[in-house]
Parts: C-alpha cells; sequence; structure tokens
C-alpha cells in the first residue's frame, strides 16, 4: 500500500482579553448578552465614524507575538480587508497584511518545532444566526461581536498528524492563558481555528492539494474533521481521482467535512493600508520593556518543576498545563515543605494529590482551579494528618473529596464523620479478640507457619473498622496476641 | 502605455463592488474606466519618484491610541433605527449559508 504524508498548517483566532473594542470604546465583554447592545457608531460602520487604536490590546498582541518567540516588528500597520458579508458592516475588515505585529515565531509541540509565519491583529465580525421567520430562511445578524481585538497566528504547514495539530492548538491556548492576554475560552468562542490540510506520497516533495477547513470552535472536533479529511483525501487518490483545491466546513453531527464552494474565484480582497490609523513603531526599549513583562512561560516552569522539585516530567506537565494550578500547588509546598526536611519526598506526595486527587475532582465537577474552594492550606492539613498517622491514605482520599465538594477543613471532616484512624492499642485490643475467636482456622495456619495468615486477618480488622485501624499497630498487636495464644 | 480593459475585468470589479450592471453598462465602462486609467497613469508616471521612499501614510503621526477604558455605546433600538427589516433585536437579511 502506498504510503502518504499529510501535510497541516493552522490559522487560529484568539479573542483578546480587552475592557473595550479594538477601534471604539464599546465593551468588548459582550458574552450572554441580548443582541446589538454592544455597538457604537465605529462598530457598526456607520459613516464617518472614525476608528481609534486600544492601546492594550497593541501591548496584548505584542505579548502574545513575544510568547510565540516571534519577532516583533519595530514598525506596523494596519489594512483593509474588503469584501461583502453581512457580519461585516463596513464592507472590508480592518486586519494586517505585509507588516504584522508579529512574524518568524515557533513553538516546540511534542518534540517538534513548528514555525509560526506571522501573528497579526484585526476586529473580529458580527455573529450571523441563521433561522425561519415566517417560514422563509433569513440570517439574523448580532454586531455585540464586531470590532473586539482578534489575533490570528498563522503557522507555516509544519504539523504531520491531526494529533499534533490538536496538541499544537492546546499549545497556543495555553500560552494565550499563562500571558493573560485571552480568556481564549473555547464555550465562548474566544478561539477558532481554520485548518489547511494535503497528502502526497511518500517520498514526492511536491505538496498535494490544499483543501482548507474553516471555522472549528474546538479541539476535539479539529482533530476529527482532519482525519476525517486525511481519510477523504487518502481514499480520493486511491479511486485515482484529483483532490480538489477548496473550501470545506466541518459538519459535527455527521461527523464529516462538506464542500463550501459556492463559486471558484480565487478571493480577491484588495487591501490597502488603513488611511485612518496612522502607523504602529515600536522601539527596542519598548520591547523589552514587555519581554521582561512576559511571566514564566509553560515550557520554563515545566522544566523547572523537574529540576527543583525532582519531578518526572509528566507530573510537572500536568501540574504547569493550567498557570493558575502550577500557582496551587507551589504555594501548598511553600506551606508543607516549610521546615525545608524532606523537601523532595514532600514535593513528590503533594505534587501526587494535585495531579491525582484534585485534578480528578476538577475534572468531574467541570471547574477549574480559580472557582474551586479548596485551598492548598487545606490538603496540607490533611496530609500532616496522614504523615502522622492519624489517619491513613484510603480515609483522606474520602476526606479530601468531601472538602473539595463543601470547602470544611480536614480535622472538622474526621471529627464529623469519625474517620480518625484507630492507633489506640486499648480501642483495638477487644477487636482482635473478636477477630481471633472468629478466625479460628486462620489463627491455626498462621500457627503452623503459614505466615500469609496473618495478612487476611489483618484485613479483617480493617473490615470491622471500616478501614481506620492503624495497620502498623494493629499488626504488631495481633503478632503479639498470636504468640501469645501460642506459648498457651 | 495605453492599457485598455477588458469586459471581464469590469465584470470582475462590478461584481466584487457588489454593483450589478446591465450589458449596456458594461459596454460603456469597459471604454470610459480605460480612458479614466489612462490618464491618470501617464500623469503619474511623469512624477519623478527616484528619491521617494515607499509609504503608506502622509500625515507622519504614529502610535496614536487611546486607553482601553469603555463609554457606553448605542442602545438596540438606537442601533436598529435605520434598518429596513429586524427581528427579536436582530438586523434580519437574507440567507446566507457559506461564505462564497
Amino acid at each position: 500500500m502506498t504510503q502518504y504524508k499529510t501535510t497541516i498548517g493552522l490559522e487560529i483566532h484568539v479573542q483578546l482579553k480587552t475592557n473595550s473594542k479594538m477601534f471604539c470604546t464599546t465593551s468588548a465583554q459582550y458574552f450572554g448578552s441580548e443582541p446589538n447592545v454592544h455597538t457604537c457608531p465605529v462598530c457598526l460602520g456607520l459613516p464617518g465614524a472614525l476608528p481609534v487604536i486600544n492601546k492594550e490590546a497593541i501591548e496584548s498582541a505584542a505579548k502574545f507575538a513575544l510568547g510565540l518567540h516571534c519577532h516583533v516588528s519595530d514598525v506596523s500597520k494596519f489594512d483593509r480587508k474588503n469584501y461583502f458579508y453581512p457580519d461585516l458592516p463596513k464592507g472590508f475588515q480592518i486586519s494586517q497584511l505585509d507588516l504584522p505585529i508579529g512574524k518568524n515565531g515557533w513553538l516546540v509541540v511534542e518534540g517538534k518545532k513548528i514555525r509560526i509565519n506571522r501573528a497579526h491583529l484585526e476586529e473580529d465580525t458580527g455573529k450571523l444566526i441563521h433561522a425561519k421567520v415566517d417560514g422563509k430562511s433569513v440570517s439574523l445578524v448580532d454586531f455585540n461581536r464586531s470590532g473586539v481585538p482578534l489575533m490570528e497566528v498563522v503557522s507555516e504547514p509544519d504539523i504531520d498528524s491531526p494529533d499534533l495539530a490538536r496538541s499544537y492548538a492546546k499549545v497556543v491556548h495555553q500560552l494565550a492563558r499563562y500571558l493573560d492576554v485571552s480568556n481564549a475560552d473555547m464555550e465562548k468562542a474566544g478561539m477558532r481555528f481554520d485548518a489547511n490540510v494535503s497528502v502526497s506520497k511518500e517520498g514526492i516533495d511536491k505538496l498535494g492539494e490544499k483543501v482548507e477547513i474553516k471555522n472549528i470552535n474546538s479541539f476535539r472536533f479539529l482533530e476529527k474533521a482532519l482525519v476525517f479529511e486525511v481519510e477523504r483525501q487518502i481514499k480520493t487518490l486511491e479511486s485515482g481521482k484529483q483532490v480538489i483545491q477548496e473550501t470545506r466546513g466541518w459538519v459535527e453531527d455527521k461527523a464529516i467535512t462538506v464542500s463550501q464552494r459556492v463559486k471558484e474565484t480565487s478571493p480577491d480582497y484588495r487591501y490597502f493600508p488603513e488611511p485612518d490609523l496612522p502607523p504602529l513603531v515600536f522601539n527596542e526599549a519598548d520591547i523589552e520593556k514587555l519581554r521582561k513583562m512576559l511571566p514564566e512561560l509553560p515550557d520554563k516552569k515545566m522544566d523547572r518543576f523537574v529540576l527543583e522539585y525532582g519531578l518526572d516530567k509528566i507530573t510537572a506537565q500536568n501540574l504547569t498545563e493550567d498557570k493558575n494550578l502550577a500557582q496551587w500547588y507551589e504555594d501548598g509546598l511553600t506551606i508543607y515543605a516549610k521546615d525545608d526536611k524532606n523537601k523532595a519526598a514532600k514535593a513528590k506526595v503533594l505534587a501526587n494529590w494535585v495531579v491525582g486527587e484534585l485534578i480528578r475532582n476538577l475534572r468531574e465537577k467541570a471547574i477549574n482551579i480559580n472557582s474551586a474552594s479548596i485551598e492548598p492550606a487545606g490538603l496540607i492539613e490533611l496530609l500532616r494528618l496522614v504523615d502522622s498517622s492519624e489517619i491513613n491514605q484510603t480515609t483522606a482520599k474520602k476526606v479530601f473529596t468531601q472538602m473539595f465538594s463543601t470547602g470544611k477543613t480536614p480535622s472538622r471532616i474526621i471529627k464529623d464523620e469519625g474517620l480518625a484512624q484507630v492507633s489506640q492499642e486499648a480501642d483495638l485490643e477487644e477487636l482482635l479478640d473478636e477477630v481471633i475467636v472468629e478466625n479460628e482456622s486462620a489463627v491455626e495456619d498462621y500457627r503452623q507457619g503459614k505466615a500469609a495468615s496473618l495478612g487476611f486477618l489483618l484485613g479483617q480488622v480493617m473490615r470491622k473498622t471500616g478501614g481506620r485501624a492503624n495497620p502498623v499497630v494493629a499488626s504488631k498487636l495481633l503478632k503479639e496476641k498470636l504468640a501469645h495464644g501460642n506459648r498457651n | 502605455m495605453k492599457k485598455t480593459i477588458s469586459k471581464k475585468e469590469i465584470e470582475h470589479v462590478s461584481s466584487l463592488a457588489n454593483l450589478p450592471l446591465k450589458n449596456s453598462e458594461v459596454e460603456k465602462f469597459t471604454v470610459q474606466l480605460s480612458e479614466v486609467i489612462d490618464y491618470n497613469i501617464s500623469l503619474l508616471e511623469k512624477i519623478n519618484t527616484e528619491n521617494v521612499l515607499p509609504t503608506a501614510h502622509v500625515t507622519g503621526a504614529s502610535n496614536i491610541q487611546r486607553a482601553d477604558e469603555t463609554q457606553p455605546g448605542l442602545s438596540q433600538q438606537e442601533a436598529l433605527q435605520n434598518t429596513k427589516s429586524e427581528h427579536n433585536g436582530f438586523f434580519k437579511v437574507k440567507p446566507i449559508l457559506s461564505r462564497g
């Protein structure tokens, strides 16, 4: 069978987080609002309205570009991209053509370097809803989103699988969140993807015909759409046909891409410099100042967690996926390892709890760490109770789940639920006697030298205490009792 | 250099401008637009641009920016007051199914 090579390039649109829109003072916080209540003459494209650049959007865009390892151009300008579409009130979109904010960047994803051609700033369009009104098909337009700052990150075709495309998109998403320049909220369409994909026979340098899949709004759909499209193109080639260069749309409920060809003319946007907006000039000092403002980025943080806390790479990756979760971990560790004794061991124990129980609980509730009521100090209190054998691991996990949902302190939960470990010999004695009487044959086996029977008897003790017996104390006491019985 | 614009180019430009033209208008504008462009190009060609750098703006201004502060905009009623057709607070337009 012929081997095929997949070539994918992504265009990622990320809404920047600003109070006001890109070129006007209308609020950009439109999500969930009634239609057309966040507009003004500028973002409605009324005649004579003039745009003014939002400083914050420029700074965020430049930071984003630096985070993508782009060269931030000393001169950047805006251009008009002209086309007619009902979601574009002016008949043109203010975008950037030849002098984008950032050029020639890269990101490393799963060990592979993916080059970034450009990162430019533009204004978002309005939103179209297709509906039937009085039995007639119509499109309804809401301009609340019109003019919200949008960063477009264009990769080179360096992505060789749908899986890598998804990972790359996630890295861009993570970066935007780390830099705090965007909420990149998938549910609110704060991040959207267009993918260019082609397949060609292995060993042939010439790329196959390129198909563009537009307007994908989730990581999962991105991967699914690409998997479908790669298979479709290979099947087309295998059947002796040609792949046609075209735009296709992802239809989620059918899990297929469909041709969106309306007419086969290549777009003619007649870009020209936006005459209403003077150019942006960055000097070295401005760029250096922004570079210094960048927080520790995900890959650096991950490396540091491995080096500083002795964590394995996967644990460090899980901890640093969300900046706030990483902060939560480090806050916890500061408390847990306050006396600096056994810091490495404590770093591991805490990491396992965060990556295991905490992330599991966050996922179950589908929330992120900022909306969770559990504080690092609470988990550390719990871990200290485990360290001092007041409760065992199993109980601790139960307590943690309750802490997570109620926000109560561990000692409160342990007291309320009677979960404290039974460590007092006097408390265990009676129970052990019961177990010995109830399990004569196991006791006999043990006395005959079958060591495994001890484990069985201990299990019975645990069962009676609902797992609360301190295993070390119980085992010691049980051995003494059995030896004592033997002598009789 | 004389450049004649073809009918096809006129049709392309009119479709980009969203201006439907009658056949007679296409004929007329093919001639007229060729003349207009010829005249202008001939003037531009006379200008000495040897020491002129390419530029996108002539004012010399740069970095004209505003603080990221919001101000109240239009109400829904104000936003919609000039439209011919609306529905539940939306602008209503002919159905658009995919981007052409």
